[in-house]
């Protein structure tokens, strides 16, 4: 017990009068990171729960292990692949014929490396830029680093390519976290996802980097096309020539961001996430809701001119960003609506937005990043329609 | 008088800016900062209309029948507003292409009717004209403000003068392209607001309302 003796001998100075008062949000974050928190909701109106905001971060981060796993193999998969047609260049490359783990992609461990050599810069720099911010905004704010950071940069370090700059990482995790959440109080204030904040900011301000035929160049002369750029030229039956089945885009071995790839994984997470009741399973249905029927229009519909017209919604499921959104951006809990029938009306507004963006917007192949902001948007407004047609409907019944 | 001549000149810069305390005129800010030269021009037309129908609308504020004063004040500077357009057509053609519909918007422009209503009706024509013109210059700093932010960080230059020298002409700088689109002058604007309340704390409103904190027993 030696550390918790540290700690208790260290506390009185960052208390109310000590000498390092100021620094307390910083000594509370490392001292509630490594115990449990000593305030927990005791009053009404919470429920008494074991479940308090650290536990609740710390489930999410878990339910993103299997979409970090599969990102990893895939993107070293991916790369090992390019690499074996075109030949290898850059640093990456350095440190793997270094420690001699060569680049086959027959050999899932050496994937793994690869993966890793993409994913950790990425993230490293996330949790750096965004949490100097953080601890910057909880010592001149006076409240406490949230663990909900570690949630926000986890997501984002996932969803944003595997070959974006690291200035402009840094650049949109700290866009994110400042105009995504603190400016509007920090965590439990912000009504936009902080994660898709910092994605979208970068998407618009360097899209040569973040979308159209650049967003995967792991090697010098490759160029791919994301799946949805090229089912939106040539239509989804195009995807099988580029050697995209839908066996591979729902297990994940496509090109892609990190986390988004992998369908499967994403579901695994949803399972964990819907059995522990952190995931509200009505944003679910309400989103998968919006997404078939609204497809399903679309099919029925149909269009000489705009191949995404037929696109069905099994494609639309295991492509792009949609699984991933689904099961950690839709679902959180703050920025989503809050009453259980705005929930489905929520959610089912950005599985049509997705669709919608998608197919008939020519200039985003991709739309589920902004469909979840533009829920994001939304759902305090749903809140006050489900709340006043409630009231209304009381008090036609009480008179 | 002169003393407070001088204040009705310097108080909108900061103290009783137009764009961050009132948040008037925020339309055009967000449309025309894109590029510095063409956020100057429009700050200095601004200025022009916003003086001169202060101090047109100030010599007849007496005769001014009180049912019908908005309506003369629009046609006052609505003719100012169409002899700028037609000077900017004659000796700027390109810069009043690039502002297209956004000078003839100068008349909805808040901080014009604002200044004639509240300002003009009730001062010497003088004084009116000196209010218009710091109420013009408060509206130009900001303009320029967010200019200098987009066109340098968007575009890697000033005036059109490049500073950064960006990738696409064999530089270094990744221009933001972000900063080229109106919203990101909401940020910018929403920042700068931020910046002047944390300087000077008395322009912070009164909260509408407070989250209420239970104590745990």
């Amino acid at each position: 017990m030696g550390l918790r003796n540290f700690f208790d001998r260290i506390e009185p100075h960052f208390e109310k009068g000590g000498k390092y008062e100021k620094y307390f949000p910083i000594y509370e974050m490392v001292e509630s990171f490594l115990y449990t928190p000593k305030t927990v909701t005791t009053v009404a109106p919470h429920a008494r729960s074991y479940v308090d905001m650290k536990r609740i971060m710390t489930y999410v981060v878990i339910a993103t292990i299997p979409c970090i796993l599969m990102g990893l193999y895939n993107t070293g998969y991916q790369t090992n692949l390019a690499i074996a047609e075109f030949g290898a260049s850059g640093w990456r490359a350095a440190i793997i014929d270094m420690l001699g783990i060569g680049f086959n992609a027959a050999n899932p461990l050496a994937n793994m490396a690869h993966g890793l050599l993409y994913f950790l810069p990425i993230y490293i720099v996330t949790l750096v830029a965004g949490g100097i911010f953080e601890v910057i905004f909880a010592t001149v704010r006076k409240h406490e680093v949230n663990e909900g950071f570690l949630v926000s940069s986890m997501l984002y370090a996932l969803i944003v390519p595997a070959t974006t700059p690291l200035w402009q990482v840094a650049l949109g995790i700290i866009f994110g976290v400042v105009i995504g959440k603190e400016v509007f109080g920090g965590t439990g204030k912000n009504f936009l996802n902080p994660a898709l904040t910092g994605r979208a900011f970068l998407y618009f301000a360097y899209p040569a980097q973040l979308s159209g035929d650049s967003v995967w160049v792991p090697v010098d002369g490759f160029t791919g096309a994301t799946a949805l750029a090229v089912s939106a030229s040539q239509g989804f039956q195009a995807l099988a020539a580029n050697g995209m089945s839908w066996w591979d885009s729902f297990y994940g071995f496509i090109p892609g961001s990190f986390g988004e790839t992998s369908t499967l994984a994403c579901l695994i997470g949803l399972v964990f996430l819907l059995a522990t009741k952190i995931a509200n399973y009505r944003m679910v249905v309400g989103c998968l809701a919006g997404m078939i029927g609204f497809s399903l229009l679309l099919n029925w519909i149909g269009s000489d001119s705009n191949p995404m017209f037929a696109m069905p919604w099994y494609w639309h499921l295991v492509l792009g960003g949609y699984a991933f959104g689904l099961v950690f951006m839709v679902t959180e809990p703050v920025s989503g609506a809050h009453t259980n029938v705005g929930r489905y009306i929520y959610g089912a507004l950005i599985g049509f937005m997705v669709v919608m963006i998608r197919v008939i917007n020519p200039a985003f192949p991709e739309g589920m990043m902004l469909a979840i902001l533009f829920g994001n948007v939304f759902a305090p407004l749903i809140d006050y329609f489900v709340v006043q047609a409630n009231i209304k409907r009381r008090a036609k019944r009480h008179g | 008088m002169a003393h407070k001549r001088r204040d009705m000149l310097i108080d909108p810069l900061v103290d009783n800016n137009p764009i961050t305390l009132q948040v008037l005129g925020i339309c055009s800010a967000l449309a025309v900062t894109s590029s510095l030269q063409v956020a100057f021009v429009m700050a200095i037309a601004v200025t022009l209309v916003t003086a001169f129908s202060s101090m047109f609308i100030s010599m007849i504020r007496n005769q001014i029948p009180g049912s019908i004063r908005i309506i003369v004040q629009m046609v006052i500077i609505a003719s100012l507003v169409i002899l700028v357009d037609q000077m900017l057509k004659a000796f700027a053609f390109e810069i009043s292409k690039t502002l297209s519909v956004f000078v003839g918007l100068i008349i909805t422009n808040c901080i014009v009717m604002g200044r004639a209503e509240a300002f003009a009706m009730k001062n010497p024509p003088i004084d009116s004209f000196i209010d218009g013109i710091g109420n013009g210059l408060g509206y130009g700093l900001i303009l320029m403000l967010v200019g200098v932010i987009r066109e340098l960080f968007g575009s890697g230059s000033l005036f059109g003068i490049t500073i950064l020298e960006t990738v696409n002409n064999g530089g270094w700088y990744v221009p933001n392209g972000l900063l080229l689109l109106p919203p990101s002058a909401f940020f910018i604007i929403g920042l700068i607001i931020w910046a002047f309340r944390t300087w000077k704390s008395e322009q912070v409103e009164a909260r509408e309302y407070k989250i209420q904190s239970v104590e745990a027993h």
